[in-house]
């Protein structure tokens, strides 16, 4: 069956048998069929939208808005541009996820770690929380949180004091602040940096007592004046406000946190939270149970077991699919929508319901969400980075 | 050979090496101070907040809502008179689980064990005592028994026909169209439009269409992605990589708005049928990761071994790769089901009536004004129950397919010796 054609003839039997055609041939079927259905909608999309008399661009982001916004990180007048109302819907969006992902963190660790306390308690509250909020859906969540718990709280004629320091009404809670933005923004930066600062002392300490054997005091004293200085800028350097009762009800001074805002909050943390603990669980059981002993055997306190030995090697584990989680607490943040919080996805409803467009209007939510991901996968990246196994 | 234990040893009980109650309190609860202190600060706390709750379940909560509404909550606003054609599906559907069971179940030595009987038991109860569903106990209780009738009948066809299990596949995909056309109408029957359709039954059928449309999709995507061809691979990431970095919301609301417009002038699918489009569409991105996962870690000697028996591309794919990538992201793809019927409450926001949706409404209603605890809470136990149900069976299946043993690899290792003569 061998033909001699010197492989000059157009042989088609060959080709067809032949794997490389087809690999092509699958191909170049497959980018035709796709173009093909993008000419098709796209076709129909600018024949709808000449039928609506309307063509694409995003020039109508200059045109003011009009709407006023319930509650904005940055100035915002109704009468300025649609991309300024958008901006300060990206800036709730971002209170919203940045407060979101530190208490996830801390809550889903928390709860991760209960799962293997000594304490029967604690183990079971552990597996009951995640069984039970993993179970049902956030949207339900939220309006719980929203409606049954927030909104049940008292008028705010009686207002709950707790301890002169915070008010909780069915408006919403009020904490101290500093008493301008720029003061409470220099407290968070003084807190981070105070923080990573602190961090490479320790390890520094750690070094030195390793290597030279000397106490490391020099060092301890840094970090003791270093917290100090962080304590005497958030005390005092801030200029705290705290909220205080108006006869009658309301609330002056401090800051005022809405209703709408603690709600989505409280229900992203609890909802997030849970599948952050199974992560911590999972990555904390496939520590083997080898490097348990060991560490039980040198002599090492149960706490100090978890804290040197076996969550150092679990975070390899726990930091990939953190980063999804963090994700997909940004995306969900889009749900406080229906609570009627203004953040970003909200906003753009409100231009699409005014300007009528909604293509540009979605390519501009998903740009946005998509360079938010994009920055948490960065940065998760260089943390997985850091606690990465380092070999020769 | 003759043993050599003397008969005159009695056999006594292993001994127990349980701690008694008390040795059991210290040790779990009252190990150290620390460990004391936080067992009295959990139990102060959660022993007060559970207290205040069933106070206010058993005093200040008016639970009237829940059975004067329940057939909205189950069918939102199905036309009444209708309603016998939702019971017909629902008894369709309860003889072919019933059915499945038995068949399922027919080498176990007893269909109907203790636990079983209890949970049957169970199910009785609570109908006839649960103030919303006992007013049609006459119908379920029938149902109860259907189901337990037609397992014994298909553990008796199972044992005389071993080859039924595909017919019960098939009846199974027969009946979602036959469950589309009762609760539809068409062909004979009433029409009733998505308008009308709600509740619960809403939610289970964009859940259950939307699993099935996303499952093959998503399984195209992950083979795209994990493709030689660069072509196929790049524009399977693309579209998995943007439909992730985008909120469902948003997707919805947008596909709400946007499908019409990509259609030809004047065509308007029903906005039920939008909304599963959407929903299909983004989960498929996500279940698209996961069975990638679970090819990723099928070992690259399983592809090479099917291509050294000569099977192409396509066949090592369906034969060899995909049952073990996808026995092994089952937990996973589970996951990623029950986070689809989660996110069929986003319906809501969009407009449809579905369980959520309808509680919304049902909250408008001012006889039902401040409600909220006791209407969603209810709403919470139907999606826990679910959604439960469906992580618990994900976990039968897996201990069902995991057969890391010799008995099951020699087994498969002589079909295939059949199949094959030489």
């Amino acid at each position: 069956m061998v033909h001699d054609s010197g492989g000059r003839q157009f042989n088609l039997k060959a080709m067809l048998r032949d794997e490389r055609f087809w690999k092509i041939a699958f191909q170049v079927i497959t980018l035709l069929v796709v173009i093909a259905l993008a000419s098709f909608f796209i076709g129909n999309l600018s024949r709808n939208l000449a039928q609506q008399g309307q063509s694409f661009g995003f020039s109508f982001l200059r045109n003011p808005a009009g709407f006023s916004i319930g509650e904005s990180a940055i100035e915002y007048r109704p009468n300025d541009p649609y991309w300024r109302a958008l901006m300060v819907g990206l800036g709730n969006t971002l209170t919203l996820v940045i407060a979101g992902i530190a208490l996830t963190t801390l809550l889903g660790t928390a709860a991760g770690i209960a799962s293997f306390s000594k304490n029967w308690l604690v183990q079971k509250l552990s597996r009951t929380y995640v069984g039970l909020v993993q179970n049902i859906p956030l949207l339900l969540q939220l309006f719980f949180w929203y409606f049954a718990i927030y909104g049940t709280l008292p008028k705010p004629e009686n207002q709950i004091n707790i301890l002169g320091l915070a008010y909780l009404n069915n408006r919403g809670v009020y904490i101290p602040w500093a008493s301008n933005a720029l003061l409470a923004l220099l407290g968070i930066a003084a807190t981070v940096g105070a923080a990573i600062a602190a961090f490479y002392l320790w390890q520094w300490r750690t070094k030195t007592r390793i290597e030279t054997g000397t106490s490391g005091k020099p060092q301890s004293i840094a970090l003791v004046v270093l917290g100090l200085l962080w304590l005497a800028i958030v005390t005092l350097g801030m200029n705290w406000t705290v909220p205080e009762g108006v006869e009658g009800g309301g609330v002056t001074g401090g800051l005022r946190l809405s209703r709408e805002y603690v709600a989505s909050l409280t229900a992203l943390v609890v909802y997030t939270s849970a599948f952050v603990a199974e992560i911590v669980r999972a990555g904390i059981q496939s520590v083997s149970k080898g490097q348990w002993e060991a560490a039980r055997s040198l002599g090492l306190h149960a706490d100090m077991v978890m804290r040197l030995v076996v969550f150092p090697q679990a975070l390899r584990v726990i930091i990939p699919p953190m980063n999804s989680q963090y994700m997909n607490l940004t995306k969900n943040s889009s749900l406080a929508f229906a609570v009627a919080f203004p953040e970003l996805y909200s906003i753009a409803t409100t231009t699409y319901n005014q300007t009528g467009r909604p293509v540009e209007v979605f390519l501009v939510l998903m740009a946005t969400y998509l360079t938010l991901c994009l920055l948490i996968t960065l940065v998760m990246n260089q943390l997985n980075q850091a606690v990465q196994l380092k070999e020769r | 050979m003759t043993t050599l234990t003397p008969d005159s040893l009695p056999s006594t009980r292993p001994q127990q090496i349980g701690l008694g109650p008390r040795a059991w309190v210290k040790k779990h609860l009252f190990s150290d101070w620390a460990n004391s202190l936080l067992t009295v600060v959990i139990v102060t706390i959660f022993g007060w907040g559970l207290f205040s709750l069933i106070k206010w379940a058993f005093t200040a909560a008016q639970w009237q809502v829940i059975p004067n509404n329940f057939g909205l909550f189950m069918t939102g606003t199905y036309p009444p008179e209708l309603y016998v054609r939702i019971w017909t599906v629902l008894a369709i559907i309860c003889a072919l689980a019933g059915f499945s069971w038995g068949v399922l179940g027919r080498n176990l030595s007893t269909l109907f064990s203790r636990n079983v009987l209890i949970g049957i038991a169970l199910v009785c109860a609570l109908i006839i005592l649960f103030p919303p569903t006992r007013p049609s106990s006459l119908k379920l209780l029938p149902i109860v028994a259907l189901v337990a009738g037609m397992a014994a009948v298909g553990r008796q066809v199972g044992r005389k026909f071993p080859g039924v299990g595909k017919w019960v596949s098939l009846s199974w995909f027969l009946s979602y169209f036959v469950t589309l056309w009762l609760i539809g109408g068409g062909l004979g029957l009433t029409r009733v439009s998505t308008n009308d359709w709600g509740g619960l039954v809403l939610t289970l059928f964009t859940a259950v269409t939307g699993i099935a449309l996303c499952f093959p999709l998503g399984l195209l995507l992950a083979l795209g992605r994990r493709s030689a061809l660069p072509v196929v691979r790049w524009l399977s990431t693309a579209y998995i990589e943007l439909v992730r970095g985008v909120p469902l919301v948003a997707f919805l609301f947008m596909g709400q708005v946007m499908i019409p417009l990509f259609l030809p002038v004047g065509s308007r699918p029903d906005r039920v049928l939008r909304a599963i489009i959407a929903l299909s569409l983004f989960s498929a991105a996500y279940l698209a990761e996961n069975v990638r996962a679970g090819l990723q870690a099928v070992p690259r000697g399983q592809r090479e071994a099917a291509m050294s028996l000569g099977l192409n591309t396509p066949l090592s794919l369906g034969l060899i790769i995909l049952p073990q990538a996808l026995k092994i992201a089952i937990p996973a793809i589970v996951g990623q089901f029950i986070s689809l019927f989660q996110d069929t409450t986003l319906l809501a926001i969009v407009g449809l009536a579905e369980l959520l949706g309808i509680g919304k409404s049902i909250l408008a209603n001012p006889t039902y004004l401040g409600r909220y605890a006791e209407v969603y809470l209810f709403l919470a136990v139907i999606y826990w129950f679910f959604c439960y149900a469906m992580s618990l069976g994900s976990r039968r299946l897996e201990e069902k397919l995991n057969t890391d043993n010799a008995h099951a690899d020699g087994l498969r290792v002589q079909t295939l010796a059949t199949q094959h003569p030489a």
